[in-house]
């Protein structure tokens, strides 16, 4: 589903970020992307989801060489990814029910497909109800939970967080993960980026430890 | 557990087909996406009345300045459009000449033959007419005696088309012992007509200025725009929004504002030609009722709806583009 091969991530004015990284996601996996601030998570996501481009080595997302992608595909590719971030990056002045639609109605599905989706996914993450309510009205948990419906809805095969419970509570964290879980249960590839120790060992799941940009453990 | 997750994803691919693959389907959410554009983009120009109306304000002024002048040109070039068909001469006779003698002279004027058509205006008659019409009748009154001169205006045959021989039949009046000075008429018609180029050109030249002001402050409006939707967009952008789908709502918004613009300049011209119209109709009559105010027509009107929508359009296709090249999620 996800490979790496030896990429490295270059800023010109912080230099290697991600150093000859290599690794093999299999379809339906979950893994975690673990290492302290500023080793490189956030970047590989990014490189994932073609928010950045890589420096030099190959990345293969889904079959396809995402070096060779082109910008206009980029879109597509994106489709392909279900996207969770630590601050949810909810629109607040749209409701729970929009904000969940919006990769269907960039899709161009219909009306009624899109009502029957969306549903369905707010079922999945506990909030069928809420559809109306805006992302003010919500506590953090439930807008992670929004968030992670957005990003299920248009059953991507990949799912990939960013931090999901850097701003939540133990309790709350633990059901985010289950959530995820279940999701890995139905054949989603996941992968998740946190720091949070406690929780990945609980978890007992693979682990990719970034150290300085380069990949120590895996 | 891992066949069924096969069939998982495979039913999923199918769905998909199906809802994303059907032509008629693809074809109504398309038509969807746009109406849902079409409409919210108003939608969020009715939101934020205020500015809305200001930025359509401003540029209702440039529009309605460049098709008012527009329509300034058109109404003089209607006027010297009715003179250039003349050829007429006019003569001037000397102060000194009495009635009987012009009349003489006018008869004798009538027997030639390259002459179609004479008109005597007597010193009486030249003085009742300016005074109902110039304006100035209280300070004619004040003068003494009356300083106009007899005039005789002389329509040459049509078949005179040749420049040199009016300048003959000109150059045979001005020999006249009673004329004081023979004029064509024609050259300052020609005059005028050149002035009417000089302005025709003149208003194309400030419609184009006008035309580029407006495309940038479409552009610039929908700038702020873009900027105050900063983070949808770049949401929009990571679950997979093309460029297309972004720029849309903003096209539209564009459309809205040039049209809008349009309208309200339409009824800025209007109402302006309405208050003028009483002098102009004052000023027709001193031309014989030859001259009529002309308005927006219909085809005027819907050239500029146009061309201020277009405007509106184009500039958020510039502005959006340049920013979307910009604007990487993060």
């Amino acid at each position: 589903m996800l490979k790496f091969e030896n990429v490295s991530k270059r800023y010109p004015d912080a230099g290697d970020v991600l150093l000859n990284v290599s690794f093999h996601l299999k379809h339906g996996e979950m893994a975690f992307v673990t290492g302290h601030s500023g080793a490189g998570k956030s970047t590989l996501l990014k490189l994932i989801a073609v928010i950045e481009r890589c420096s030099r080595g190959q990345i293969w997302l889904d079959g396809q060489n995402l070096n060779q992608a082109k910008d206009r595909q980029i879109p597509y590719l994106r489709r392909k990814i279900g996207l969770i971030f630590q601050d949810y990056k909810l629109l607040q002045d749209r409701t729970v029910f929009d904000n969940v639609a919006l990769p269907l109605v960039i899709a161009g599905y219909g009306h009624q497909e899109i009502s029957r989706r969306v549903r369905a996914s707010l079922d999945k993450v506990g909030l069928l109800g809420k559809e109306k309510k805006y992302p003010v009205a919500l506590s953090g948990g439930e807008q992670q939970r929004v968030g992670i419906a957005r990003a299920v809805v248009n059953k991507p095969p990949m799912i990939l967080a960013d931090e999901p419970t850097g701003n939540l509570d133990p309790e709350l964290s633990a059901e985010i993960m289950l959530l995820f879980e279940q999701f890995q249960q139905v054949g989603v590839t996941v992968l998740i980026a946190s720091h949070d120790i406690a929780l990945i060992t609980k978890m007992n799941r693979r682990v990719l430890k970034l150290d300085h940009g380069q990949l120590v453990a895996s | 557990m891992k066949p069924v997750k096969k069939t998982q994803t495979r039913q999923d691919a199918r769905q998909t087909k199906t809802s994303g693959g059907n032509f008629v389907d693809k074809l109504h959410a398309y038509r969807a996406l746009h109406a849902h554009a079409l409409f919210s983009s108003l939608g969020r120009l009715v939101a934020s009345r205020f500015t809305s109306i200001m930025t359509i304000t401003v540029l209702a002024i440039a529009i309605s300045l460049s098709s008012g002048f527009y329509i300034l040109v058109a109404n003089l070039q209607q006027l010297t459009g009715n003179l250039e068909t003349s050829n007429q001469i006019s003569l001037f006779l000397k102060d000194d000449v009495s009635d009987a003698k012009a009349n003489r002279l006018a008869n004798s004027i009538r027997k030639k033959a390259n002459v179609q058509e004479i008109k005597l205006i007597t010193k009486a008659q030249a003085l009742a007419e300016f005074q109902a019409y110039s304006g100035f009748g209280a300070a004619v009154k004040a003068l003494e005696k009356n300083p106009l001169p007899i005039v005789i205006q002389v329509l040459p045959k049509n078949t005179l088309e040749d420049r040199q021989e009016l300048e003959n039949l000109l150059e045979k009046f001005n020999q006249e012992p009673e004329v004081d000075f023979a004029q064509m008429d024609m050259q300052w018609v020609k005059r005028l007509q050149s002035l009417m180029d000089i302005a025709r050109r003149g208003s194309m030249l400030l419609s184009l200025l006008l035309g580029v002001g407006v495309l940038f402050i479409t552009g610039n409006t929908i700038r702020l725009e873009l900027h105050n939707r900063r983070e949808e967009v770049i949401i929009a952008k990571l679950v997979g929004a093309t460029n297309a789908f972004i720029r849309r709502p903003f096209l539209y918004g564009g459309f809205w504002i040039g049209f809008f613009s349009g309208v309200t300049a339409w009824f800025i011209v209007t109402v302006m030609m309405l208050i003028l119209m009483q002098s102009v109709e004052k000023l027709s009559e001193l031309y014989e009722g030859a001259f009529h105010l002309l308005f927006l027509g219909f085809t005027e009107t819907l050239a500029m709806l146009f061309i201020s929508s277009l405007l509106g359009v184009l500039g958020s296709w510039i502005v959006v583009n340049h920013q979307l090249q910009q604007l990487k999620p993060e």
